[in-house]
């Protein structure tokens, strides 16, 4: 009977470990709202959202602060657009090649390779933009700045490639033989099968890689913080220096900013912003999310 | 024929292409940090002079925090896997469980930082400590652990667990004695897959507030400390183009430390598909 009743609270004792533990899991996305709207909150007490939207200066660390969300916006929309320019053709062709070309032993040894690229901390791209891409960019590009959204972006699409090809190449090998089959029956060769039969039919998977790598290059920021530059500008340019959102609260952050002030507000209105753009990117397109 | 030729090619190069720069980034780096790379390196604190620079605080610091962020992340992580595969597969709470690891999964790292800071380091008073950094490197980890495990756990047949019930065992004896062990490997391989991603972030680190130059080793959990990602970007960003060999160097290490990590879980896995 003793046994009984301590192997019971026991298996009680367990029960409630398995049950904190997924409730951690919620706890930290809710300790992620609620940090994110307390500062936010208090930053639009001081700031009116007028300002925000409409000014198109972004200087909290000047003597005459502005507050314009757009130069941020507009540094982050360049490189992700630069980087989408990179990752979204060369991850579908190369998935197209490894699930319609590939032998199973080629894919076998490329496609682990090519997962090495996302497995690289970004502080080392961020390194190989600043050190080796720009300067080899500013033999080509004229009025090429030692920081630009450029090269971070084209790397940052490197960085991606991988993302977009093992999530598109899923979606590839999913379409089934008999459609293949069907338009070649028809007398279609292997490109316009491709082209018109398999990749539409794979729509639905591709689209959820390029949400997933949208999102991606939105949140990034170790290699905008290091070869983007920090200088918050309303431009498309993307040969001057600028500045992201995530690059912008890596800065501020390097700078011991007390609490309480508008400076240290400002980071988590910046990162409120951020995580508003990456979920919407998420939940409303309906991304199939994946952790690795 | 000829067009189907050319998309070939076409195809093939998009492929090589990324791992044509994947070489020339490892060509650059050994070209530049080669020249540092040595045992001095590895045993010599930072330095205002870059050939005198080394990555010792850095990479026990990085030891440290991967230490701590696995003890805490790993039980956690198991725990809440197990508790949505066995326990609670229908109602409400495990959906909303479901929801949130997804969800955890997709925000951006520099964002983790802004919650351990505001948590820990405000609310929490641990200050810019290693526990700090090792909680909120913990954070990131976990929806990849979950994950993991739970495609671990799936993959234990269920019949075992109904031989357990015949032999009159109980849930949670089947759990500890049988599920858990068969599913430790498959646990294994995505905890050392949290942990290699884990020992590369430096955004959530930068925003905590860690310091990029530490000139000492952290001797308690409460210390300041600096990471190998973080050493690397304090030199990378620095304008005196000496300390860019440093960090290369240090890459090299880092990436070295990866590769170990990562030939760990491919044989973890191999040893697991092959039972």
């Amino acid at each position: 009977m003793f046994h009984c009743h301590k192997k019971l609270c026991c298996e009680n004792f367990f029960l409630a470990f398995l049950m904190a533990s997924a409730l951690i899991s919620v706890g930290i996305t809710l300790g992620v709202l609620v940090v994110l709207f307390t500062e936010t909150f208090i930053f639009f007490e001081q700031v009116s959202w007028r300002d925000f939207l409409f000014d198109t200066k972004w200087t909290p660390l000047f003597a005459s602060k502005h507050f314009g969300i757009w130069p941020l916006l507009a540094g982050t929309f360049l490189t992700s657009a630069i980087a989408m320019a990179v990752a979204l053709p060369f991850g579908i062709l190369a998935a197209v090649y490894l699930s319609e070309f590939a032998t199973s032993k080629t894919r076998r040894i490329l496609k682990p390779l090519l997962e090495i690229l996302s497995g690289v901390p970004t502080v080392v791209y961020g390194y190989f933009a600043l050190v080796f891409l720009t300067p080899l960019l500013q033999q080509f590009v004229p009025g090429l700045s030692g920081f630009n959204a450029l090269s971070p972006g084209l790397i940052m699409g490197m960085m991606i490639i991988p993302l977009v090809c093992s999530l598109s190449e899923d979606a590839l090998y999913a379409v089934p033989m008999h459609l293949r089959e069907a338009a070649y029956a028809l007398g279609a060769g292997k490109v316009t099968t491709i082209c018109r039969v398999v990749i539409p039919a794979a729509y639905s998977g591709i689209k959820a890689s390029v949400v997933l790598a949208i999102s991606r290059a939105i949140g990034e920021t170790m290699i905008v913080t290091l070869a983007a530059g920090q200088q918050p500008q309303l431009t498309l340019d993307p040969r001057v220096p600028i500045e992201t959102m995530t690059a912008y609260i890596v800065q501020v952050s390097m700078g011991d900013t007390p609490r309480g002030t508008i400076e240290y507000q400002s980071i988590f209105v910046v990162g409120a912003t951020l995580f508003a753009i990456t979920f919407i990117i998420n939940y409303l397109l309906g991304a199939k999310r994946r952790t690795s | 024929m000829r067009a189907q030729t050319i998309f070939r090619w076409v195809c093939l190069s998009a492929l090589l292409l990324p791992l044509v720069v994947l070489l020339l980034l490892l060509a650059q780096l050994l070209f530049q940090g080669s020249g540092r790379l040595g045992l001095d390196f590895v045993t010599s604190f930072p330095s205002r002079k870059a050939e005198l620079a080394g990555i010792y605080p850095a990479l026990v610091g990085s030891v440290m925090l991967m230490a701590i962020a696995t003890a805490v992340a790993i039980p956690l992580g198991i725990g809440a896997a197990i508790y949505l595969e066995e326990y609670a597969s229908h109602n409400l709470f495990a959906r909303m469980v479901e929801l949130n690891v997804s969800n955890l999964a997709g925000i951006p790292s520099v964002i983790y930082g802004l919650l351990g800071l505001e948590l820990f380091v405000r609310l929490m008073g641990l200050k810019q400590s290693l526990l700090a950094g090792a909680l909120t490197l913990a954070l990131l980890m976990l929806p990849i652990i979950i994950t993991a495990c739970r495609e671990a756990l799936k993959t234990v047949p269920r019949s075992y667990q109904e031989a357990c019930y015949a032999l009159g065992s109980t849930k949670f004896v089947a759990i500890i004695k049988v599920i858990i062990p068969l599913a430790m490997p498959g646990i294994l391989t995505g905890s050392i897959l949290a942990i290699s991603r884990a020992i590369g972030e430096t955004a959530p680190l930068i925003v905590l507030g860690a310091a990029t130059y530490i000139a000492f080793v952290p001797d308690g959990l409460d210390s300041e400390f600096t990471a190998l990602p973080i050493q690397i970007f304090n030199w990378v960003s620095r304008p005196q183009k000496a300390f860019w060999n440093d960090a290369a160097a240090g890459i090299i290490v880092l990436l070295l430390t990866l590769l170990i990590l990562n030939l760990l879980a491919i044989f973890l896995r191999n040893r697991f598909e092959r039972r």
